[in-house]
């Protein structure tokens, strides 16, 4: 088999398809490490601690939270927004990159994929927690009141209902449908009563035969295809949230691209960032090789100077305008009292990213692993300065205040990590972090060497 | 047949046509929606019976099974008279705190008095009232309240102590002791008579009169320079300069609700006015009247008399009058003079000084301005605030003598309100009998022996005549709540007289004012004037009385002897909310943002910007003040420098749950002098000691960062274009065009208008929506992270050198849009537009995203970030720190207004439930509703009249004509959001 000199093969070592099978399954057939059950302690009791801020809020009142009169989104919307952006990797992966038959993505799709879901568990928390009556959150909902009541369509809100549900639904269903096949494997690898039937009611009964293969095949390709317009349409209708007000700062025309691809540049963030961990970890340093971490580092600057870009636009724009409250609140957020969220922001998204021109740093894991934890930081404080700077001062100065996160705040957002995190070791312990039959797919092709049996 | 008929419709009709079956016919039958002719008409056979049998089971059957929520309504078994669920009664009556006079119109449902409005047929206050005016319905349901008469600490029947009381006076009055009574200044002529009933008995009855802040200096003054130990009248509507030295008058000089209808009525430009009274004011700390100032002069409280004697002498110089050496002025009178004589006779000076020299001063230069008889009448005087503070400082000797043997209190306080409150203390174990009729065991009445409770204003009869010839009745609204009895009923048991106090005040009332007027019958008279709240009797004009000039030179001789010392000096001040502190217990006013500073739930030392810097503080720091008391400063821009202001009725210890603790007590500080207190202290030594005391405001910043939010113009500008200051807003209406058709505006569309002119800021507006709409209290911790709930703020931004900065104040409640940010951002629709422009919350349809108020340009929504009035399903998650949620407390609650729960977002509904009522009324009387018909509370109650509500589509309304006024503008009209509230733009007096 020809393999290009130029490029790189994208499994390296010497593998044949029951090598795949054997390594990639491995975690699901050994025993944990001490170092998993470390992980799952700590990110159970972040989990609980989360548990306990959220019963509180329900239980007393959104006022446990560090909202006001003027400010009255907080960190609850900032976490959404970037739980949100971070979800927005998996399916750019699996659905955008497989329309771009970028064949690198078959190592990191599944992992990518989870990791969106979770946080799509994570972010959908925050709409529901934030709300003065959570328990009443179905009013949101169009369903047949005897009331006659019905939502306000008008409401970015509802969109987001909409938005953030199909994405949730397509994500998880596709995700799924790309494990049926990896879990007949499993199915037929494990011994003990209780995990053979766990993994056959999962499989749906899976024996790989070309129907099954086949309409395997059809329904992937149909779910990417509805999932690659909605890892647009999920941010941008997020960031109508903003952009339909009045407030200067969220006021902008802008917001639908300039979030996508801040979406998209924190997700890779993540991913990089829990890859770089799961390899090393789950010895699969030759599926996700460092020409994959590069790859993603491309990804980065590119949509991390599309998000610069923005950041300037927006300056740009508020000078431009002539509106002497939006200049005075690019003005704020750059010299006001939260200043340092906004040069945090800016040294994160805007300048740090781009040291990945040097092809040594973007090869070099140590600086991607600190890169990509930048990113994630950069881009909280992004939304942050988005939600806060711009409504603790807005029009009237009689009503400008100051906003201080409460500890019941940091609690919930530590319990999302927790959820998380939890939810990310339950999933490399109990399926395949990469997509076996993905991965096979691309062997013949593009591996370092491929030997038949 | 004959024709019957049944009614006068009736008569005379053929009846034929009356065809009274129709109603019973099976057409019409309730059911005939449900069933069509098919079931009805169909045989009764054996499927059918079955089939409607079936029906009927299955019906049944869902429908008792769902579980309907018991509701228990109890009728009443006999109705009272005068009152009808649901329909409100309102009774004239007078409120009466201490010195603090209004009249008012008490506002019952059911029985409950739930609202205090302002009586337009009083002359005095013209329908105006105040902060603690509309909060003392609270008061009423204080539940710190005595519910029964304390004998030597234990609760006892009112037969028992009537019987212990009178033995103990009795042997007094025998063995020719001494029994005096302390009380706040009694304008009440039937109180007066019951004393004199009492004295009958017990003839060494004397009377001491008591006011924490008093207008000692005032009285005495006119008794040296007049031969007239009084108050005299004041009329600021009659006086084009008006020069105050730190005179509170909008806020809390002598009859503040008064003096505020006079001052604007001169200030008013709405009806085409050309002129404006022209205001100066001096004073030390930036008060409520010095902000609306149209020149304000910051100077320290010793500089007052020194520019007075300046300002006498600056003026004998043009009237060639003889002047006298004096100091010289530190601030530049030249003009002021030149001012106040141009406009001889229609000129002002008052002074809020507690100094007699200082008084004298002022009536020697109002005696050379003819102020007597044009803008001040002795003959008129005020029978309020009538205490002398030497009276009380030699009871306190007396009492530390030992002379005195029986002490009875009514309405005083002087354990924790007098400045010799250690010593009265001492005195008061020294006096065998002490009686105290006070409401709550506060800190006078919990060293007394017997604590009389005294009836709350609202549930007593009483009379008042705080001016003379203005007679004012206090009518009970409600029944005793607890086991109290009035003061007057105790004196009168215990002088042996058992008539009722009501009949009492008849008897009075028919001896001495029933030959003033002309009905014949008394009975007539009575009920009339009890209808009314007040009678008043047209003051006979008669001459003033002569100036004595002797009294000058010795003033100014004495002004000038005083070495004016370098170093801190206090000046203490009444707030606009918690005034003396007697109402420190109710969390309506602890909680009203203070005019000027807009903090709540606190005192503090206020200070100079540049002093600040000086010292290095900031604002909450703490400072010793003479090693004596410690109190957080607070930077208030046009603080004079080197001075601080504190204000009184703070600090209080025995008052209750809500007020103890709040502040510091400044009482003590102050020194007395002349007689009078001094409500100053010099040479002041301040030291920070490291620690921060944070305070809530309700709002941090103050300066409109060039924005035209309020805007402003002078009356020179004006009068060449009434549209000066406002022409942003015709730039804007020429630009204004939408893409969109306006919303069709037929029948009513609600409006505001908020004359920036008249406004005074004072903030009863917020109080008087508090109590209308069941604006929950949040407390301090709450306040100050920016969680108040009140739906009107007033808004103060300062403008200029922060020394000496220029005040405005903006009333801001729901702009209720026409394009209302808020309603198309709420995913439940549970804010919307109604048919009349209203911009209205659905409480159960909300779930709190909260959207809506981030999306408010004018941040007028409020959020019930917690469980603030127990209304929550969820249990143990109140959060009720002034115990606002007690069954008791909960009587004030309107019940025309839903109670909202946690997480409901909630904001002005421009008094919906008023415009409904109004309506209602109009149509049950089938007539059109007459303009100004609807008052909301904030308009009902604005002792200014500075807000107008009306109907925008009626084209002659009053509303609709201010509308059209050149001064109009909306706030932020640059959003497009089409505001139904406008501004009228602020016009000073002053030089461009």
């Amino acid at each position: 088999m020809y393999v290009s000199p130029i490029r790189e093969p994208l499994i390296k070592g010497e593998k044949s398809y029951q090598t795949i099978t054997d390594e990639i399954s491995a975690p699901i057939a050994g025993k944990p490490g001490p170092l998993w059950y470390a992980g799952i302690t700590f990110s159970t009791l972040a989990l609980l601690v989360g548990l306990y801020a959220m019963g509180h809020t329900v239980w007393n009142g959104i006022g446990t939270w560090g909202a006001n009169r003027t400010i009255n989104w907080g960190w609850g919307i900032t976490n959404f927004v970037w739980w949100v952006g971070i979800g927005h990797a998996g399916t750019f992966i699996s659905a955008i990159l497989l329309l771009f038959r970028q064949k690198w993505r078959t190592s990191i799709n599944r992992a990518a994929e989870a990791m969106t879901i979770f946080a799509v568990i994570c972010a959908a928390l925050f709409p529901v927690l934030h709300l003065g009556r959570p328990w009443l959150a179905f009013f949101m909902a169009p369903y047949p009141s005897t009331r006659e009541l019905w939502i306000n369509f008008n409401s970015p809100l509802i969109w987001d209902v909409f938005a953030i549900s199909t994405y949730f639904t397509v994500s998880l269903l596709f995700w799924y449908i790309g494990l049926i096949p990896d879990l007949g494997t499993i199915r037929d690898r494990v011994t003990s009563k209780g995990k053979k039937a766990f993994y056959k009611f999962m499989s749906f009964g899976w024996t790989g035969s070309a129907k099954h293969w086949q309409r395997h095949e059809s329904i992937s390709l149909i779910l990417a295809g509805l999932a690659a317009p909605l890892v647009l349409s999920v941010h941008s209708i997020v960031s109508m949230d903003f952009a339909t007000s009045l407030i200067p700062g969220w006021h902008t025309t802008i917001f639908p691209p300039y979030f996508v691809s801040g979406a998209i540049f924190s997700g890779f963030a993540m991913v990089l960032t829990l890859m770089i961990i799961t390899r090393r970890t789950l010895n699969l340093q030759q599926y996700i090789t460092v020409n994959h971490i590069e790859s993603m580092n491309k990804i980065i600057i590119a949509t991390g100077s599309i998000v610069g870009v923005a950041y300037i636009t927006e300056l740009f724009m508020s000078w431009y305008s002539g509106n002497i409250y939006e200049q005075y609140t690019f003005l704020n957020r750059a010299t006001g009292p939260y200043w340092w969220a906004y040069w945090i922001m800016m040294t994160c998204n805007v300048i740090s990213p781009q040291l990945l021109w040097f092809k040594k740093l973007r090869r070099n894991l140590t600086f991607t692993f600190i890169l990509s934890i930048f990113i994630n930081i950069g881009m909280w404080f992004e939304r942050f300065v988005i939600v806060v700077t711009s409504l603790h001062r807005d029009f009237l100065p009689s009503s400008w205040s100051m906003y201080y996160p409460s500890i019941t705040e940091v609690g919930i957002f530590i319990g999302t990590f927790g959820i998380f995190f939890t939810l990310f070791l339950l999933f490399i312990r109990f399926f395949p972090v990469i997509a076996i039959s993905e991965v096979k797919s691309v062997l013949k092709s593009s591996s370092e060497k491929f030997i038949k049996k | 047949m004959d024709n019957y008929w049944q009614s006068i419709e009736e008569y005379g009709k053929d009846p034929k046509e009356l065809d009274r079956k129709a109603e019973f016919t099976e057409e019409n039958h309730p059911l005939a929606e449900m069933f069509d002719k098919s079931i009805i008409n169909a045989p009764a056979s054996r499927r059918n019976f079955l089939k409607m049998f079936g029906f009927s089971i299955a019906t049944a059957t869902v429908v008792s099974s769902c579980k309907n929520s018991v509701n228990k309504a109890i009728p009443y078994l006999i109705k009272p008279e005068e009152i009808t669920p649901g329909k409100a009664t309102f009774y004239a009556s007078s409120y009466m705190d201490s010195s603090d006079y209004c009249s008012i119109l008490v506002k019952t449902r059911e029985g409950r008095p739930i609202k205090i409005e302002g009586n337009t047929l009083s002359s005095i206050t013209k329908g105006g009232t105040s902060a603690k005016t509309q909060a003392s319905v609270l008061s009423l349901y204080d539940t710190e309240r005595l519910q029964n008469p304390i004998a030597k600490g234990t609760e006892k029947s009112w037969n028992e102590i009537d019987k212990d009381i009178i033995k103990e006076l009795n042997k007094i009055s025998s063995d020719k002791g001494n029994i005096v009574l302390l009380t706040s200044s009694i304008y009440s002529p039937s109180t007066k008579k019951v004393i004199e009933q009492f004295r009958k008995k017990h003839n060494s009855l004397k009377v001491v009169n008591y006011d924490p802040v008093s207008a000692s200096a005032i009285i005495l003054a006119n008794k040296n320079t007049f031969n007239k130990a009084l108050i005299p009248s004041y009329y600021f509507n009659k006086a084009a300069v008006i020069v105050s030295f730190g005179a509170d008058f909008l806020g809390t000089w002598i009859s503040p609700i008064e003096f505020t209808r006079q001052y604007v009525q001169n200030r008013k430009l709405t009806n085409g006015e050309k002129t404006m009274s022209r205001h100066i004011h001096f004073e030390t700390g930036m008060s409520l009247t010095g902000s609306n100032a149209d020149k304000r002069i910051p100077i320290k409280p010793s500089d007052e008399g020194i520019i007075l004697a300046n300002l006498y002498n600056e003026l004998t110089k043009i009237t060639g009058a003889e002047s006298f050496s004096t100091p010289e002025s530190p601030v530049n009178i030249k003009e002021i003079a030149n001012e106040l004589l141009n406009n001889k006779t229609k000129s002002l000076v008052v002074s809020g000084s507690n100094n007699l020299s200082n008084q004298i001063l002022v009536n020697a230069i109002n005696n050379l301005l003819g102020s007597y008889g044009n803008t001040i009448d002795l003959n008129t005087p005020f029978l309020i605030k009538q205490a002398i503070d030497s009276d009380f400082n030699s009871l306190v000797q007396s009492m530390n003598e030992g002379s005195i043997d029986a002490l009875l209190i009514y309405n005083a306080n002087p354990v924790y309100n007098s400045f010799i409150s250690s010593s009265f203390i001492t005195g008061l174990e020294k006096v065998p009998l002490k009686i105290s009729f006070a409401s709550t065991l506060d800190e006078t009445a919990s060293l007394c022996d017997y604590v009389c409770p005294d009836n709350h204003y609202l549930e007593s009869w009483n009379d008042a005549e705080p001016k003379k010839g203005f007679y004012s009745l206090m009518q009970p609204t409600i029944a005793n709540l607890f086991n109290t009895r009035q003061f007057q009923e105790s004196i009168l048991t215990w002088a042996g007289n058992t008539t009722k106090y009501h009949d009492f005040i008849q008897s009075v009332w028919e001896a001495e004012l029933f030959p003033k007027q002309e009905m014949p019958l008394f009975r007539n008279f009575w009920n009339k004037s009890l209808q009314d709240g007040i009678f008043e009797v047209q003051p006979v004009k008669a001459s003033q009385p002569e100036f004595i000039d002797s009294f000058t030179k010795p003033a100014i001789d004495k002004l000038a002897s005083n070495q004016n010392e370098a170093g801190f000096e206090i000046s203490f001040y009444e707030k606009v909310s918690i005034g003396n502190g007697n109402q420190a217990n109710n969390p309506w006013l602890q909680e009203m943002p203070d005019p000027i500073s807009k903090i709540v739930w606190d005192n503090y030392a206020n200070i100079s910007p540049k002093q600040a810097k000086e010292l290095n503080l900031k604002n909450g720091d703490v400072i010793n003040i003479n090693h004596t008391i410690q109190l957080p400063i607070f930077i208030q821009p046009g603080q004079a420098y080197q001075t601080l202001s504190v204000a009184y009725g703070y600090g209080r210890t025995k008052t209750g749950k809500v007020g103890n603790k709040v502040g510091e007590n400044v009482f003590p500080l102050p020194t007395i002098k002349e007689g009078c207190i001094q409500n100053t202290l010099l040479n002041v030594a301040v030291s920070a000691i490291g620690f921060n005391h944070p305070l809530a405001m309700t709002q941090t910043h103050h300066s409109m960062e060039g924005r035209k939010i309020v805007r402003e113009s002078t009356l020179e500008k004006y009068l060449e274009d009434p549209k000066s200051g406002n022409e942003y807003h015709f730039e804007i209406e020429e630009e204004s065009t939408s893409l969109y058709k306006n919303h069709p505006t037929e029948g009513h569309h609600w409006g505001m208008v908020v004359d920036l002119n008249s406004c005074i800021g004072c903030g009863n507006c917020v109080i008087a929506c508090q109590a209308e709409n069941n604006v929950p209290v949040v407390g301090k911790e709450e306040a100050m992270k920016n969680r108040e709930m009140q739906w009107i703020r007033i808004d103060r931004y300062y403008n200029g050198d922060p020394e000496n900065p220029e005040t405005v104040f903006q009333p801001v409640m729901c702009q209720h849009c026409d394009n209302a940010p808020c309603e198309n951002v709420c995913p439940t629709a549970a804010t919307n537009h109604s048919s009349e422009g209203l911009n209205q919350m659905i409480y159960n349809r909300c779930v709190g995203t909260k959207y809506c108020a981030n999306n408010c340009p004018y941040k007028v929504r409020r959020f019930n970030w917690f469980d603030y009035t127990n209304a929550d399903a969820i249990p143990a998650n109140t959060h009720d720190v002034a115990g606002m949620t007690v069954d008791l407390k909960r009587m004030v609650l309107n019940p025309d207004v839903t109670v909202r729960a946690k997480g409901v977002m909630e904001k002005c509904s421009m008094c919906v439930q008023r415009i409904q009522e109004k309506k209602l009324d109009a149509k049950i009387e089938g007539r059109p509703l007459k303009d100004l018909e609807i008052q909301t509370a904030c308009m009902q109650s604005c002792p200014s009249n500075a807000i107008i509500f009306g109907d925008m589509n009626d084209k002659k309304s009053e509303v609709s004509r201010l509308m059209h006024n050149e001064r109009n503008y909306h706030l932020l009209e640059e959003l497009h959001v089409l505001p139904s509230v406008g501004y009228l733009t602020k016009i000073r007096n002053k030089k461009a």
